[in-house]
């Protein structure tokens, strides 16, 4: 009941405050709210945050408006000579039980998606990101063991459609409504894996695979950055996902396959060590 | 009293000084001059991301210069948080008036304070100078291996910034327990740790947790230190080391820090609100323990720092829940400043204003970090602009709000000149909307995902970057303008009279009891508190 309720006053709260979603899964000019979801888990941390918006605004709106009053009331001229009380029992159990009340209300639903978001019992695909400096690996263990490497797509370089430090050479193209597991490691230094419009980040670490997993449900074309800082090109090192349905999955996998043939070595993915074109990265 | 009123040299005064009030002053003087290198490094930096595309972190090929500006980020950082905040709120007004408010006539160990502050200025020009050593070290702040180990940073450059921690670390450790012993062994007859200014009580809380953290800090980068130089592998997978453990080791010492440099701060805004309201503070022994609170539980809750890094989800659960709890004390602490506002007589002083705002600031800083604080929201937002606004409402709206109100509040006490009130006021104002104007779009920002520590960013983000940067023009304006008033004050400023703000006996603290500026060695007959 509570996240309906919820997400019914956050539209409302949210009309009040001229928020409007954009349809296309993507930051926008002037955006101020979450990227729209693709996921699942995406989708449930959409309404928790937007629970915690009407609550926060609200704690804000309080505190403002009490320092107001306080301001416009008990100023030197409206109020000349000063009370002398300092304790109100009462008073401090109230303000120390109701942001209890308050944070129990919070933590709840937080649990929920915690726990929800963190695991799945049987995926149905599992893709492995190995984070490098400054590219991303990609294999798909459980697809003959597809890899490839894929590289941010320098700026004169764009083809129409593309975008300025988030579109990639070679694209992870992935099924909808598949139960995908993502494990997560890094050959150098720290990286970080993170799509927001799956409500995906997970650090990549040098000898330590870890492990999320989403569902994206609708098809579409989703970005991400590299989300924990890795050296010089740390800004310059963006993930593409192509959601498609399960049939062009598998188009793709037969296409890749051939593609990606001499990368799928036995031990997998082999370091790609192509230099970055650096200079091609300047803006213009 | 001949033997206390000699003239020192200059050289003798201000280099081999001993004296608690010269030595805050020194504190005071550096964190400025730090604070506007600082300062200087987040003007490029905005000036920077004020457009998409890499217009002036170049490298000579005219390739972006990713480097460089890690290296300015990690600069920007450590410099605000070590050189700056800590300086400014403990080793200033600390030193300057935790002595007064307890009517003791100095620190307990004189001469272990002259070291505390004479370690901070090598281990600043160390930090300086790391940044032309091989590169610099542009690994943020939090110095995570591998990209801090050989592999990320062959070159020299972070060891240096591991010697500048090392030094500005033992600085802490020594002045905290400065602080301990002076607290404990020297406070006036009468004056009970109940009765204790708030001020006090603050700097007590917070050299406890110095002197808990910075050791863990200590041991932690002396272990990155010989993991780089002699062959251990502490942090190093390929010799069964794990990065994840310098980061838990961190995060014990760099939550605490947080603390540490607010808690000052809610030491400084009480005595502010007290003063302007007219009133004692209210629910006094509340305020005391919930800073007692806060240093308690924000030793337990730093793997928050840590939500994406693989850690199961019971720990993850476990340190949401401990991390929600400090919302609690805080709460406390901002009811009660406005309940000690209620039914005041309100004078709205500079220092007032600079208090108000802390109060505003820090809850809309405070509400974040309940955003944040949850595991499965966190996924969503860390390292993100929001995190970046998030510990900027807190830190550089809250405790730089409060190094600015005690600054106004005591400049006459500790100089003997009055501000004019007209140009303090200017400076809050310019800095009330600039810091806004800077931080609240990039909550904006970091919703819709923009990462932190990057030099240049997808185009949709233009928009709220070039606001945020027209902040900081603002915010590089007012400082300007407050170094003007800092000189204007020193030069031209009325005189202060020994209690210039006219407290009031239910708001009195020591320090007005003493001359503007106080005597070289003040309280010759020990103060009494009934």
């Amino acid at each position: 009941m509570n996240i309906k309720f919820w997400s019914i006053l956050s539209v409302i709260v949210g009309a009040a405050l001229f928020v409007s979603y954009p349809v296309m899964a993507e930051a926008i000019d002037w955006g101020i709210g979450l990227q729209p979801s693709a996921t699942s888990s995406e989708n449930r941390i959409h309404n928790f945050h937007n629970m915690l918006m009407v609550i926060i605004t609200g704690i804000v709106l309080f505190v403002m408006a009490l320092l107001i009053f306080v301001v416009l009331r008990y100023n030197k001229k409206a109020n000349p000579k000063p009370s002398n009380v300092t304790h109100h029992f009462l008073l401090e159990v109230i303000w120390t039980v109701i942001p209890v009340v308050i944070l129990i209300i919070i933590a709840v639903p937080s649990f929920k998606i915690l726990y929800k978001n963190d695991r799945i019992v049987e995926p149905e695909l599992t893709l492995k990101v190995t984070g490098y400096q400054w590219y991303w690996g990609y294999e798909y263990p459980d697809q003959d063991g597809i890899a490839f490497s894929s590289y941010m797509v320098p700026t004169p370089d764009l083809k129409d459609g593309q975008k300025r430090l988030l579109s990639t050479d070679n694209v992870v193209v992935l099924p909808v409504d598949t139960d995908i597991s993502v494990l997560v490691t890094g050959n150098d230094v720290i990286h970080s894996w993170a799509v927001p419009a799956f409500g995906v980040k997970i650090d990549a670490v040098p000898g330590q695979i870890n492990e999320t997993w989403f569902r994206i449900l609708k098809p579409g074309i989703y970005y991400g950055q590299c989300s924990e800082i890795c050296g010089k090109n740390h800004a310059f090192m963006p993930i593409e996902v192509h959601a498609v349905s399960k049939e062009e999955f598998k188009a793709w996998i037969e296409k890749a396959k051939e593609e990606f043939a001499s990368n799928a070595l036995e031990g997998g993915y082999q370091t790609d060590d192509r230099p970055i074109k650096l200079t091609a990265l300047a803006y213009k | 009293m001949s033997d206390h009123d000699h003239k020192l040299g200059f050289f003798e005064r201000w280099f081999m000084s001993t004296n608690h009030k010269d030595i805050g002053t020194l504190y005071i003087i550096f964190s400025i001059c730090a604070g506007l290198i600082g300062g200087f490094f987040s003007m490029v930096m905005r000036l920077e991301l004020e457009h998409p595309g890499v217009q002036y972190f170049l490298t000579s090929a005219g390739e972006p210069d990713g480097d460089l500006w890690n290296v300015i980020i990690t600069a920007h950082g450590l410099i605000m948080i070590f050189f700056v905040v800590m300086p400014g709120l403990i080793g200033g007004f600390g030193n300057w008036f935790v002595p007064l408010m307890i009517g003791a006539p100095d620190m307990a160990f004189p001469r272990l304070n002259n070291i505390s502050f004479w370690l901070l200025v090598p281990a600043f020009f160390l930090l300086l100078g790391s940044a032309v050593v091989g590169g610099g070290a542009g690994t943020g702040w939090t110095l995570y291996p591998p990209l801090s180990s050989k592999l990320g940073h062959p070159d020299m450059g972070v060891d240096m910034v591991i010697f500048a921690m090392h030094l500005a670390g033992a600085s802490s450790v020594l002045g905290a327990a400065n602080f301990i012993t002076t607290i404990f062994n020297m406070r006036a007859p009468g004056m009970t740790l109940h009765k204790m200014p708030l001020f006090v009580w603050a700097m007590l809380v917070t050299s406890f947790l110095l002197l808990l953290a910075v050791p863990v800090l200590g041991g932690a980068i002396t272990m990155l230190l010989t993991d780089r130089n002699f062959g251990t592998s502490f942090f190093n997978p390929e010799g069964g080391g794990d990065p994840i453990l310098f980061q838990h080791l961190f995060w014990f010492f760099g939550h605490p820090e947080v603390y540490i440099m607010i808690l000052p701060a809610f030491g400084i805004v009480s005595h502010i609100v007290s003063t302007f309201s007219k009133r004692p503070i209210f629910g006094y022994l509340g305020m005391a323990y919930a800073m007692v609170a806060i240093g308690v539980v924000g030793f337990v809750v730093w793997a928050h720092h840590m939500y994406t890094v693989g850690m199961s989800v019971d720990t993850r659960a476990y340190f949401t829940a401990a991390t929600l709890i400090i919302a609690v004390p805080t709460g406390i602490k901002i009811f009660s400043w406005i309940a000690t506002m209620w039914g005041g007589s309100i004078t709205f002083k500079t220092p007032m204003l600079w208090a108000i705002g802390f109060i505003f600031l820090f809850t809309l800083g405070g509400v974040t970090g309940v955003v944040l604080a949850n595991a499965g929201m966190d996924v969503q937002l860390h390292d993100t602009y929001y995190v970046v606004a998030h510990f900027h409402y807190v830190l550089s709206l809250g405790a730089v709000f409060a190094l600015f109100a005690g600054f106004y509040y005591w400049i006459g006490k500790m100089s003997g000149k009055m501000y004019p009130e007209w140009m303090g006021v200017i400076h809050f104002w310019m800095t009330f909307i600039g810091v806004n104007l800077i931080f609240f779009p990039q909550h904006f920002l970091g919703l819709q995902g923009m990462p932190r520590r990057y030099v240049d960013y997808p185009d949709a983000f233009a928009g709220w970057n070039m606001v945020s940067s027209y902040g900081a023009y603002l915010t590089g304006l007012a400082t300007i303008w407050f170094i003007f008033v800092v000189f204007y004050t020193l030069r031209y400023g009325k005189k202060a009279s020994d209690n210039y703000w006219n407290v009031e006996p239910q708001c009195y603290t020591l320090e007005w009891s003493v001359s503007s500026p106080p005597p070289f060695h003040q309280f010759d007959i020990q103060p009494k508190v009934k």
